[in-house]
């Protein structure tokens, strides 16, 4: 019931309401009467016709209606004249019941039934919607068939987008109406039709036809989505492409069990442990693609590697497309000799196997290359675990050596063939700046949210499509515009607070000085766990969200504590962290931790002092692989576990089991969360076999 | 802000079902399996199902299912796959999905997957993306899925995604809340969230909350409380729900109660139904409103049923 005010009824409107009761249900009765006895003469047709006039919504009337067609349609087959009475019927009733209640589904779809019988009333139909469009611009089913009767009659695309021109020149405020022509409009580009090639010139117009719209008044939503549509179209890369790797190019790794190498000749910042043979290679796209094997990546190297590269795609849910892609190279111990410097050389872009979801080839030959050497020693690989690591900022000093040693110092000219960062067209940066200078134009005139978020997403566009943007700077006015716009709308604050925080991130891994301020050294360099290892903290800097992993991909120890992070998306691309802090977040229940999973070479987590347990919704459920959802059905068959068998809590921390079974952490804290209990640490350290430290205290 | 009336509410849900006389009764007697669906989910959320005469509804319940395997939204009318999904789902709550014969159900709605991917909702042949939703989720609750075509269904889904990220019943048709709903949680459910792009629709979905805190279905339009079930639940699928803010739609919901009589209305001030109290008090559940159970936002169901359903079988103990 929408929009019927609430008010004890006057005994006469009771009255009324009873009296059409009685009216109805006898109506009612008959009607199921005579579907069930399959009678369809005239006068049980009435009675239908009545009841649906009173009730379109009675799906059962209806079918009972197609019955009857159906019946009279084989009996008189041949029969044009009459067949033609038949639906014409058909449509008179469909048509007053829509009268009754316009947004009937049964109603439309019974007309639409009809019309699919072969009766053709094009014009009728064009100017009963004419009508039912006039008196509700918005009726989403009245569109719908709109779209049904321009297919069905072959009305051009082109037809039906002058349609919409006229909607919104009559009233730009119909959402409707930039829905049907971001719709059209996609169809005619793709098709490169006529008038329609270049697609600067018609989205030149677009614009234009947009901003009157916004300007004229900008808290009106109807334009904002095609707005932001209309950017989509302008800066869309649609083939895919490389934005880094690690190694990165041009990079010299040391694979080394020890990580306080007396080698000399190894600058030890450079040195990179591992506690296998194996080096992990890893792809990361700017969107996410299928199609990386060894067929279409080639990895070639003047080491004998041993055996096929296995790639696999480093996604939350289980699926086959992920932006980054992980190997492993594997280099034998016993052939490597350790004084000489391997050279690994990676290319792709020459086979059309790498794909975008929305089937995009990876075109553009990319190719980089880095050099290996191996250290691995006779020494048996350390059992690490017995001292800890302990995330105070005082166990924590500055870097003793020169940024540019650092891996991502050249991950700014990692490319070969040509620049990662995408090429723009002319048109597109010139339609990027005059939005950005028309934006501008009207925040001077009048403050309004939309204004600011939009130049917020334009100069974005400009830094992600221009190498020569002054990055920084613009970076800085896109975090005040959300600063601001916190302010003004505070209803949204955390949609402006995520994007504040991918900025951020944006801005401080933007250059090699400003990221090595937050690089630091462990204090007990002797610790095996550690050593030299650089220690990235984005510590205490309020961001809510993860973001620009493609510049992290080499760290080892991340410590991102006392922020307001929810969840861990994006730091399955870090395939070489070993110890990782969370403490002091938001995160809120163990799916969150979901993208750990794959990090196979993580060791030490802290997740004290977070939500875990104090929430009955669990907001990441279905974004991540849940035993609840069908894709993981077969994969996690629990039954066979003997974990399961043996522990009656798995019911109440199935969550947490399926986190943790798959990591191999030797030193874990989760106090100060709802969850921690004595039984819950009981049961962790039954499915974390190898753990030494949990909660500060050494495991017995 | 006043709160939630609990007690009102329970008992004006069980007044609506002894209410015959009056219109809206009659013109409503065909989608009664909706309506029991909505009235028993709401007591469960409010822990008053035991109010309830189990074997009564159950054996209503089953009186309504045809030949065919279907079940029709009340007895004498015609099977359709909206009143199929409410049967098992009040089933689940009263854990009797046992007293079914699951394949003759499954095999009704495998029946009605169609070539490209879609469902029609019965053998007249309407094609929905909420049907989609619906044998998606029909067949998880009987442990069925993988007797239809998945990935036809889904890419169907994905086919009615538009420009603002939302989804529409059909390829081309006008994003609309409820429908994204149905989009998500059959994505939701077959483990496919990433075709969505959450920002764009995280923040289309966030933008439907207005000044007065309460959420529309569709930009300019009015609030509703029944949004506050399909924009949030939408919402919580994709991890996007804090970009809303949760107590001035909490106090939007309340504003729509009738404290004298119970029940809630669409918007404060209007008449009360079944259909907008239960979406109210699924809202407030998701808000994670005290004292009431948790309800899932995918299968619609008390997370209590939903985990007794899927990890019974998964713990297989």
């Amino acid at each position: 019931m929408h929009g019927r005010p609430r008010k004890p009824q006057k005994p006469e409107e009771e009255e009324a309401s009873a009296a059409e009761a009685a009216k109805l249900r006898p109506l009612q009765s008959q009607l199921l009467e005579n579907h069930h006895q399959k009678n369809y003469d005239k006068e049980a047709l009435e009675v239908s016709a009545k009841v649906l006039e009173m009730n379109p919504d009675l799906y059962t009337a209806w079918n009972y209606r197609k019955l009857a067609v159906e019946h009279y349609l084989k009996e008189s087959p041949s029969d044009t004249e009459s067949i033609k009475a038949i639906l014409d019927e058909e449509l008179r009733v469909a048509e007053s019941a829509l009268r009754q209640n316009v947004k009937s589904y049964g109603a439309w779809y019974h007309r639409k039934w009809i019309l699919s019988q072969g009766h053709s009333s094009t014009d009728l139909e064009l100017r009963l919607l004419g009508k039912f469009q006039k008196l509700d611009a918005r009726n989403f089913h009245a569109w719908n068939y709109r779209r049904f009767v321009a297919e069905l009659t072959n009305i051009s695309e082109e037809k039906e987008l002058k349609y919409t021109t006229d909607m919104i020149d009559t009233n730009f405020s119909n959402y409707s109406a930039w829905h049907n022509r971001s719709a059209l409009l996609a169809k005619l580009l793709n098709k490169k039709a006529e008038s329609y090639f270049p697609a600067e010139k018609v989205l030149n117009e677009e614009y234009e036809l947009v901003h009157q719209a916004i300007f004229t008044d900008p808290d009106d939503q109807s334009g904002w989505f095609y707005h932001l549509w209309l950017l989509d179209q302008t800066i869309k890369s649609n083939a895919p492409s490389l934005v880094s790797s690690w190694p990165p190019h041009g990079y010299r790794v040391a694979l080394s069990r020890n990580r306080s190498l007396d080698d000399q000749t190894l600058s030890p910042s450079r040195s990179f442990h591992s506690d296998s043979e194996t080096l992990a290679l890893i792809l990361y796209f700017d969107q996410p693609v299928q199609g990386v094997d060894s067929s279409s990546v080639s990895v070639k190297s003047t080491a004998h590697l041993r055996g096929d590269l296995i790639w696999k795609p480093l996604s939350k849910c289980s699926h086959d497309a992920a932006k980054a892609w992980v190997s492993h190279l594997s280099f034998p111990q016993g052939e490597m000799n350790s004084s000489e410097s391997y050279s690994v050389e990676v290319s792709l872009g020459n086979s059309q196997k790498i794909t975008s979801a929305s089937g995009f080839h990876h075109v553009k030959p990319t190719c980089f290359s880095f050099g290996v050497s191996v250290h691995l020693g006779e020494t048996p690989i350390e059992e690490c675990g017995n001292e800890g690591i302990w995330w105070k900022d005082e166990n924590f000093t500055s870097c003793g050596i020169s940024p540019q040693t650092l891996p991502f110092a050249s991950s700014d000219n990692l490319t070969i063939e040509n620049n990662y960062a995408p090429s723009s067209s002319e048109w597109c940066a010139e339609i990027i700046s005059n939005e950005i200078a028309l934006f501008r134009e009207l925040l001077s005139e009048t403050e309004c949210k939309i204004g600011k978020l939009t130049l917020a997403r334009f100069l974005m566009a400009h830094v992600a499509t221009s190498p020569h943007a002054n990055k920084v700077a613009q970076l800085e006015e896109v975090l005040e515009l959300y600063l601001d716009l916190m302010k003004l709308d505070p209803t949204h604050f955390h949609y402006y607070k995520d994007e504040h925080s991918s900025v951020l991130l944006q801005k401080v891994t933007s250059t090699t000085e400003s990221l090595f301020r937050h690089c630091y050294c462990y204090k007990d360099q002797t610790s095996p766990y550690l050593g030299t290892t650089t220690c990235v903290r984005l510590n205490n800097l309020s961001i809510s969200r993860i973001g620009s992993v493609e510049k992290l991909l080499w760290v080892q120890v991340l410590d991102l504590s006392h922020n307001e992070l929810r969840s861990t998306e994006g730091l399955e691309a870090l395939q070489l962290l070993s110890c990782l802090s969370l403490s002091n977040n938001k995160i809120g229940s163990f799916t969150a931790l979901e993208s750990l999973r794959t990090l196979k070479s993580l060791k030490v987590l802290d997740v004290s002092c977070n939500e875990i347990g104090s929430h009955s919704i669990d907001t990441t459920r279905y974004l991540f692989s849940s035993p609840l959802s069908h894709s993981e059905e077969k994969e996690n068959d629990l039954s066979s576990d003997k974990m399961v068998t043996d522990s009656p809590d798995l019911a109440s921390y199935w969550e947490a089991y399926f986190l943790f079974k798959d990591l191999n952490l030797t030193q874990l804290d989760i106090e100060g969360n709802m969850i921690s209990s004595e039984r819950f640490q009981a049961f962790l350290v039954k499915v974390l076999p190898k753990l030494h430290w949990l909660d500060g205290k050494q495991v017995q | 802000m006043g709160e939630l009336a609990a007690e009102k509410h329970v008992k004006y849900i069980l007044s609506v079902e002894k209410r015959k006389d009056d219109f809206q009764s009659v013109v409503m007697e065909h989608l009664r399996m909706n309506g029991a669906y909505w009235g028993l989910t709401a007591l469960d959320i409010l822990g008053k199902l035991n109010t309830v005469d189990a074997d009564e509804v159950v054996s209503w319940v089953m009186s309504c299912q045809h030949q065919s395997g279907g079940f029709a939204g009340n007895v004498g009318h015609d099977p359709h796959i909206l009143y199929t999904l409410s049967a098992v789902q009040v089933l689940a709550l009263f854990d009797k999905l046992d007293v079914l014969d699951v394949d003759k159900v499954t095999d009704y709605v495998v029946g009605l997957q169609n070539e490209d991917g879609s469902f029609s909702g019965d053998i007249w042949g309407e094609v929905d993306s909420r049907f989609s939703y619906i044998a998606i989720l029909c067949l998880s609750l009987l442990h069925q899925l993988d007797k239809i075509n998945v990935e036809k269904a889904v890419n169907f889904v994905v086919s009615c995604k538009n420009m603002d990220g939302g989804f529409g019943c059909i390829p081309g048709g006008e994003s609309h809340s409820g429908q994204i709903f149905c989009c998500v949680g059959a994505l939701a459910l077959t483990g496919s969230l990433h075709h969505i792009d959450k920002d764009l629709l995280g923040w289309w979905l966030c933008e439907r909350q207005v000044k007065s805190g309460g959420l529309n279905g569709r930009p300019e339009k009015l609030p509703d409380v029944c949004y506050s079930w399909w924009v949030l639940s939408s919402l919580i699928m994709i991890d996007r729900v804090h970009w809303i803010n949760k107590e001035k739609l909490v106090k939007f919901i309340l504003d729509c109660q009738d404290t004298e009589n119970g029940g809630i209305s669409d918007r404060p001030d209007d008449a009360v139904d079944v259909y907008h109290t239960y979406f109210g008090i699924a809202g407030l559940s998701l808000l994670e409103y005290p004292a009431l159970k948790a309800i899932d936002p995918a299968y619609a169901l008390p997370v209590d049923v939903v985990n007794r359903i899927r990890l019974r079988k998964k713990l297989a103990v």
